[in-house]
């Protein structure tokens, strides 16, 4: 059997129950490292694609860095806690669920008409990537979507600063009887003396 | 014998359901964040199962972008999620509903 | 055609309206200047059309005629009425008696209503009725003629209820327009047909085309709809209800509107509109019959009224049911004559009963009054003028009309109306005395009756002045039927045919015999002492109380269309408009309410259950789509 589709075979379902995992787990947590789990499996499918290079962005900018900074904000908020399991809203999850499964039986039936469940990919993709996915990558990147580039480079400067002001904590000055209230009454304070 | 583009392309649509789903159930918006993310990971999926399909390398490009902007969007996300928290105490979507009747 | 003057006949009515005007701003202010000035526009006006009628005389009889074209009123498609003053024998008379004797009333009313601190409005008011009836008589074309008939039903309605603070005033007022409105409204569709056959409302085209253009029938509904409004106006049989309720009124009005003018404007129609009339035979009959029945009718009431002003009142209902009848057997010209001594006499009687009851400090209580001659002297002589002159003593004024009339009867086989015209007269003569006596004879019945006083001079001269008119104005104007004013009026009106008859002086003979008769029969039972009238009326009961109520006609109508109208009037206020219309307005937004209620709760906040929504719609679009393909 060809080895593509033994991986494949071995880490679509794993990138599905760690899918699945991420929804039935009560600890936010677990929930975090099921999406790491999924982020991998993806990864993996990326390489089976011949993007050797979005393999290696994957697992660097989704796994390394977002997951990351969820991690950060959840233990921040101290949201370690374990969630509720009651649903208050008529008839979510059920018609949650009757959607989703609906929304695959579409999606399946358009992919048959589209693309056809048996097509396989045809071979030229190699000579395009003569050099190398990377190389292969950064010709059309820094060639037709150069504007782009330099466009989300700008969105990226500008989604540091909104974080940090959105971020920012207030100050302003309180007694040192204040403090002791908060402190005493158990909430977190969240302020500091002015200096 | 390669594995079907399709194949790619129904995990793609299954993660996407599942991440559906797990905006829809899930109240604590850390949760629902995160499925989003689910979410944006098979569309990128779709796209670079089409480039291979159809020998364009523009599908792995957008796949990039669409990770970049990911990146800052979690970013600004969460700051956001995270001043509400300090205004509510709480990280509850289903509290949230001043804009009731 | 007439001289110098011509051009001044908008005048006339111009300067009573343009005193009114003032009056209406500033009256207030003006104090006791207000009655003055708008005295002195109506004296004014009365000169003035002296002048003009002058100048009418001193043309040959053909060329009695002045039309003056103010300006067009209205010029739509074919149809043109302009405001057109038409000067003729016929609103010569008339012009000379609205202004003369109105002029006379207004300078009584200013000594009336010295006191009242809304005279600047009443002033306003009555100056305003005196344009609009010279309005009406001027007029030219049967439009302005409406707007003048109008316009005195409006300020008759206003003069009614002067004193609007009590409510028996106001509603007195109401039924007058009311009343005067159900012929006004028939005389409206009268004029409809009048456009609808002639095209034009003017009088000269229609009266000389009407006998080329009319069937007998059409003349017959023309004719008839015009009297409903001149049967409203002059207050006959069945619309004659208002006028004894007008009396709520202030006394010069009652003299004015309701003695000597307005109600006189229904037979001043009639004889405008008699080309018509004549070419529909039936239309003078039912003139005629309606003129008989109104004159016995209102003479039995006015006999057992209790009220001074209610007897007069009556009496002037049943005066103009002979001049009804005049016009009904064609004799315009002994009409308008009757029309002019009833003016002088009735405005006489009005203004005198106005100082009786000042004297007797405002009651008016025919039981409570007596030996009233030797406190008001004046009164007395000039109402005593009057009333002779009424009831048909020779030499006065209203022995020459009414002797005229009977003599037309009698001298174009009439019998019946002649027999019933003088058994009017015989009752006339009865309810004259009966007043004379119980309010100036015999002892004094109340306080007031003993502590009576006599009138300012500014409010017996007026009277003087009209008892010279009771007096002479038959001697003056017109002795027989064919007398000067007849023959004044025959180029406008034509000549009344007469056969022989009794001789004359045997008519009159009768005539006075009748008279003396009756008053003698008054004197008897009201003024000698030797019979006591309230247990000789008491005998006469029920018919007495009956004839008192006016023969219960206004229960008549009570019952059989005002309490109908008004309980149809509360089913569709309470019922149809508060519970159907109100109900189903209300119950469109209350369902609009419970709809938005219910609606309202789709929107729970929760942002899952928007997304949920969301995402089912994805699914059923992109169903569809995959169907579709």
């Amino acid at each position: 059997m060809p080895l593509d589709n033994v991986v494949f075979w071995v880490f679509a379902p794993i990138a599905v129950a760690a899918a699945v995992a991420m929804l039935l787990t009560r600890h936010v947590i677990y929930a975090a490292l099921f999406l790491v789990a999924n982020f991998a499996c993806i990864a993996v499918m990326y390489l089976l694609l011949d993007a050797a290079f979005l393999f290696a962005v994957q697992i660097i900018v989704y796994a390394g860095a977002i997951m990351v900074l969820f991690l950060f904000v959840i233990m921040l908020l101290g949201v370690d806690r374990i969630d509720v399991r009651s649903e208050r809203l008529f008839l979510q999850r059920p018609l949650a669920i009757v959607l989703g499964i609906g929304f695959v039986v579409e999606v399946t039936a358009a992919i048959r008409a589209g693309v056809g469940l048996s097509t396989h990919a045809p071979e030229g993709f190699d000579q395009l990537q003569q050099a190398g996915n990377t190389q292969a990558v950064a010709a059309v990147l820094f060639r037709d979507y150069f504007f782009p580039f330099e466009a989300t480079s700008i969105l990226l400067i500008v989604a540091a600063i909104a974080a940090m002001v959105l971020a920012q904590r207030k100050v302003r000055a309180v007694t040192q009887a204040e403090i002791d209230a908060e402190v005493a009454a158990g909430q977190p304070s969240d302020v500091r003396t002015a200096s | 014998m390669r594995t079907p583009i399709a194949y790619f392309l129904l995990l793609a649509g299954v993660l996407f359901a599942l991440g559906i789903v797990g905006v829809l159930v899930n109240r604590n918006a850390l949760r629902i964040f995160m499925s989003v993310e689910l979410q944006l990971n098979a569309v990128n999926l779709t796209l670079v199962a089409f480039a291979r399909l159809r020998n364009d390398l523009g599908g792995q490009v957008l796949a990039f972008f669409s990770m970049v902007v990911a990146a800052a969007e979690v970013v600004v996300g969460l700051a956001i999620i995270v001043s509400i928290y300090r205004r509510r105490r709480s990280v509850d979507v289903d509290e949230v509903r001043e804009l009731r009747w | 055609m007439v001289g110098h003057t011509a051009g001044a006949l908008w005048v006339i009515p111009a300067l009573p309206l343009a005193v009114s005007v003032v009056n209406l701003f500033v009256g207030k202010r003006l104090g006791r200047w207000s009655g003055i000035i708008a005295t002195v526009a109506v004296a004014a006006s009365f000169a003035v059309a002296v002048a003009v009628v002058l100048d009418l005389v001193s043309a040959p009889a053909e060329q009695r005629l002045e039309v003056q074209h103010l300006f067009d009123w209205i010029v739509s498609g074919g149809f043109a009425v302009g405001a057109d003053l038409q000067l003729d024998a016929l609103s010569a008379t008339m012009i000379l008696v609205i202004t003369g004797v109105g002029s006379l009333i207004h300078l009584y009313a200013i000594g009336y209503m010295a006191q009242d601190p809304r005279r600047g409005r009443f002033f306003a008011y009555l100056n305003l009725f005196v344009f609009f009836m010279l309005m009406l008589v001027l007029a030219g074309n049967y439009l302005l003629l409406y707007l003048g008939w109008e316009g005195v039903g409006l300020c008759s309605y206003l003069l009614i209820g002067f004193w609007f603070d009590r409510v028996e005033n106001a509603e007195a007022a109401k039924k007058a327009f009311i009343t005067t409105r159900i012929g006004d409204t028939l005389m409206l569709v009268g004029l409809a047909v009048l456009v609808f056959r002639f095209g034009t409302l003017n009088f000269e085209t229609i009266f000389g085309s009407a006998g080329s253009v009319l069937t007998r029938d059409a003349a017959t509904v023309i004719s008839l709809l015009l009297l409903a409004g001149a049967i409203g106006k002059s207050a006959q049989i069945p619309l004659h209800v208002w006028l004894p309720d007008a009396m709520a009124g202030p006394t010069p009005v009652s003299a004015l509107i309701h003695a000597a003018t307005m109600v006189t404007a229904g037979v001043y129609l009639v004889i405008r509109s008699h080309v018509l009339f004549e070419l529909s035979g039936t239309a003078l009959t039912v003139v005629l019959v309606i003129g008989v029945m109104t004159t016995l009718f209102a003479a039995t009431c006015a006999l057992a009224q209790y009220d001074i002003k209610r007897v007069l009142a009556y009496s002037t209902v049943s005066q103009l049911g002979y001049m009804f009848m005049a016009v009904g057997m064609r004799a315009y010209g002994v009409a308008m004559f009757f029309l002019v001594a009833h003016a002088c006499y009735k405005a006489l009687l009005f203004l005198g009963a106005g100082s009786v009851i000042h004297g007797m400090h405002d009651d008016q209580d025919l039981r409570r009054m007596g030996g009233l001659r030797r406190a008001m002297p004046i009164t007395f002589v000039t109402m005593t003028i009057a009333a002779l002159s009424q009831a048909g003593i020779p030499v006065l004024a209203g022995f020459y009309a009414k002797d005229a009339l009977l003599e037309v009867a009698q001298r174009t086989d009439r019998t019946a109306v002649y027999v019933l015209g003088t058994v009017a007269a015989f009752l006339t003569a009865l309810y004259l005395g009966r007043m004379l006596f119980l309010t100036f004879f015999g002892a004094a019945r109340s306080d007031a009756a003993e502590h009576a006083h006599e009138s300012p001079a500014i409010m017996w001269i007026p009277l003087a002045v009209l008892a010279v008119g009771a007096v002479g104005a038959g001697l003056a104007i017109q002795t027989s039927p064919e007398g000067t004013l007849s023959a004044f009026l025959e180029p406008v009106v034509g000549a009344v045919p007469l056969g022989e008859g009794m001789a004359l002086a045997a008519l009159i003979t009768i005539a006075v015999i009748v008279a003396v008769a009756a008053l003698a029969l008054a004197w008897l039972v009201y003024g000698s002492g030797r019979v006591d009238p309230f247990a000789l009326r008491e005998r006469l009961e029920p018919m007495a109380t009956a004839a008192e109520r006016g023969w219960y006609v206004d229960r008549a109508y009570d019952v059989a269309i005002v309490q109908p109208l008004k309980a149809f009037a509360r089913l569709t206020g309470d019922v149809v408009d508060t519970r159907i219309i109100d109900g189903a307005v209300n119950g469109v937004g209350g369902i609009v309410k419970r709809v938005a209620a219910g609606g309202r709760l789709v929107q729970t906040g929760a942002v899952r259950t928007y997304a949920l929504v969301l995402f089912a719609g994805v699914v059923v679009v992109l169903g569809f789509i995959g169907v579709r393909a």
